[in-house]
């Protein structure tokens, strides 16, 4: 019987209390995160929800003056840009997160592949607090 | 896949475009009619428009850009083309090249004879900060936007990982090919008179200290144009590594395209362009790939075009390729075979993709130059395929005999990718 609790509601829920889960397939191992309901390989086989340890290296990045609406509602913009990046976690799977902790000012000092600890930030707008995954040099 | 086949051969025999800029005031129908009346008068044997059969419209979000859906029978019936069946495609900014694919398997099925193919967006009613927003929606809501990312962010990444992984294209600034496509399409596009910003870098530098002049300011002297590109306050950083002139402007514009089943293309003009290669691929969101320097759904999309078209990459005389932002153009020359792997940024910093280089790209000034109304760009790419191929590009026709062309769309980070070979027959 596939999980029904692998879909993008528990993934948020789970963000949420803090926790970065994903879906292994039961036969074929393979790790993917946000959890996918459905192995791409074995349509048939199980998938099973796991935890992630959180660690990881990075990949890639880029420092944003020209902040979307909403990060700009979070204090970001010209004046204090943000980073995001790529981070690539131990279990396998990458994923999209801001990047804190590292001098914005100074992009030739963020060091492709250094590792990465996951951290999880409580951001509100308007009247919604929602959690982020962000990654910070481990 | 290697013996799929078209059912019925397909033929382009008209192709225009509006002009590309900041248009206020005018709305999508007035910017389609534009590029209508343009395909029209390049019918050499005058089209009768009882004979289209239907008509696929690209267009990434009218909701957002105009506050109006449904799109595609308001364009049918401000053509005049009311009644018949017309359907609005959406693959983000590869809307326009997903209308030709349509328009392509339409004809090759044996619905349609004759099919308008048309590309409409219309972006600049926006400030920035909501058209950066709308342009975000082509990325994943759930698991790429929250984090921060725009979609010069997204490219930037890639830039990064790049320059990282090939330095020969940073060069002495930190990032020499970046600049070259951008110096470059500019060139082109100078020479390109519905272009949005037809000038070059040099231009640019020129209309700035004039308007420094005026203004009584003091006027700033830049001794290169990559003086000019690296000044923080005349070519200011978007997404580290992307500055402003990495980036294709938000513009207002439609193309328009007519395919005919090949058999009749004959009484419409004697120089039709045969579309021989048609491919298209999806992909995940940038994190999810193994690699970030190139695209897997270019890759594919290529390969199919060339088996289906029977030609090789070397066999291309010009190609429009997506430069959303100028990395985009480096990977595209990468993934569709031009140059190996790492060589993108290097050919470009040589000169090899040029107008009169070895592999000219973008002759149209690309979307950096021309403009990038996003759901019209893959349609008006075609528009330079014709006039390429034709030998009616004007000042920036590419030299010698030009059989083959080709156009790569891009819509979103490469969660798709589709491309087209053309072929003029003599």
């Amino acid at each position: 019987m596939p999980d029904t609790l692998i879909t993008t509601e528990t993934y948020s829920a789970k963000l949420n209390a803090h926790q970065l889960v994903g879906s292994r397939a039961v036969s074929g191992g393979q790790i993917f995160v946000p959890p996918r309901p459905i192995d791409p390989q074995h349509v048939t086989s199980e998938m099973e929800m796991i935890e992630l340890s959180g660690k990881g290296t990075l990949v890639s990045f880029s420092i944003v003056p020209v902040a979307s609406t909403e990060m700009i509602a979070a204090g970001y913009g010209r004046d204090n840009p943000h980073c995001v990046g790529i981070v690539r976690l131990d279990e396998g799977p990458s994923v999209s997160a801001q990047i804190i902790g590292v001098d914005v000012s100074r992009p030739d000092s963020i060091e492709l592949g250094m590792q990465m600890q996951a951290e999880f930030i409580e951001r509100t707008i308007g009247d919604v607090t929602k959690t982020i995954l962000a990654f910070r040099p481990a | 896949m290697n013996d799929r086949k078209l059912g019925r051969g397909v033929a382009l025999v008209g192709a225009g475009m509006s002009r590309f800029g900041a248009f206020p005031g005018k709305s999508t129908r007035d910017l389609l009619a534009e590029a209508y009346r343009d395909m029209i008068a390049s019918v050499d044997r005058g089209l009768d428009p009882n004979d289209i059969d239907g008509l696929y419209i690209g267009n990434f979000s009218s909701e957002l850009f105009e506050g109006q859906g449904h799109t595609a029978p308001i364009m049918a019936d401000w053509l005049g083309l009311a009644h018949r069946p017309a359907t609005r495609v959406e693959d983000a900014c590869a809307s326009g090249g997903a209308a030709l694919r349509e328009g392509v398997i339409a004809i090759a099925s044996g619905i349609y004879d004759v099919a308008l193919v048309g590309g409409i967006e219309k972006m600049t009613n926006l400030s920035i900060q909501r058209v950066t927003d709308a342009l975000a929606t082509a990325g994943d809501e759930l698991f790429e936007i929250p984090s921060g990312f725009t979609f010069p962010a997204f490219y930037a990444t890639m830039a990064t990982a790049y320059l990282a992984r090939y330095e020969a294209a940073k060069g002495k600034s930190g990032t020499d090919a970046l600049l070259a496509v951008g110096m470059k399409n500019h060139e082109n596009g100078k020479l390109n008179p519905k272009a949005h910003f037809a000038m070059s870098i040099c231009d640019v530098i020129e209309s700035k200290k004039a308007a420094a002049a005026k203004k009584g300011n003091l006027v700033p002297t830049w001794s290169t144009e990559i003086d000019f590109l690296m000044d923080e306050r005349a070519n200011p950083m978007v997404a580290w590594p992307l500055r402003l002139f990495d980036c294709s402007p938000v513009s207002d514009g439609a193309a328009c395209l007519l395919l005919v089943r090949e058999d009749l293309a004959s009484s419409f003009t004697n120089a039709p362009l045969h579309i021989i290669g048609t491919g298209q691929a999806s992909d995940g969101p940038l994190h999810s790939r193994t690699d970030i320097t190139t695209m897997s759904s270019a890759r594919a999309a290529a390969q199919q075009a060339y088996t289906l078209a029977r030609v090789d990459p070397a066999d291309i005389s010009v190609a429009e390729v997506h430069d959303c932002f100028t990395i985009a153009e480096i990977i595209a020359t990468e993934d569709l075979g031009f140059f190996e792997r790492g060589k993108g940024g290097t050919a470009a910093i040589e000169g090899r993709t040029a107008l009169h280089g070895t592999r000219p790209v973008n002759t149209s000034g690309g979307l950096k130059s021309k403009g990038h109304p996003v759901g019209a760009t893959g349609a008006a790419q075609v528009v330079e395929i014709w006039k390429q191929l034709r030998g009616e590009a004007g000042p920036r026709q590419a030299q010698g005999a030009l059989h083959l062309g080709l156009t790569h769309n891009t819509g979103g980070t490469g969660q798709t990718t589709i491309v087209h070979i053309f072929e003029r027959r003599t």
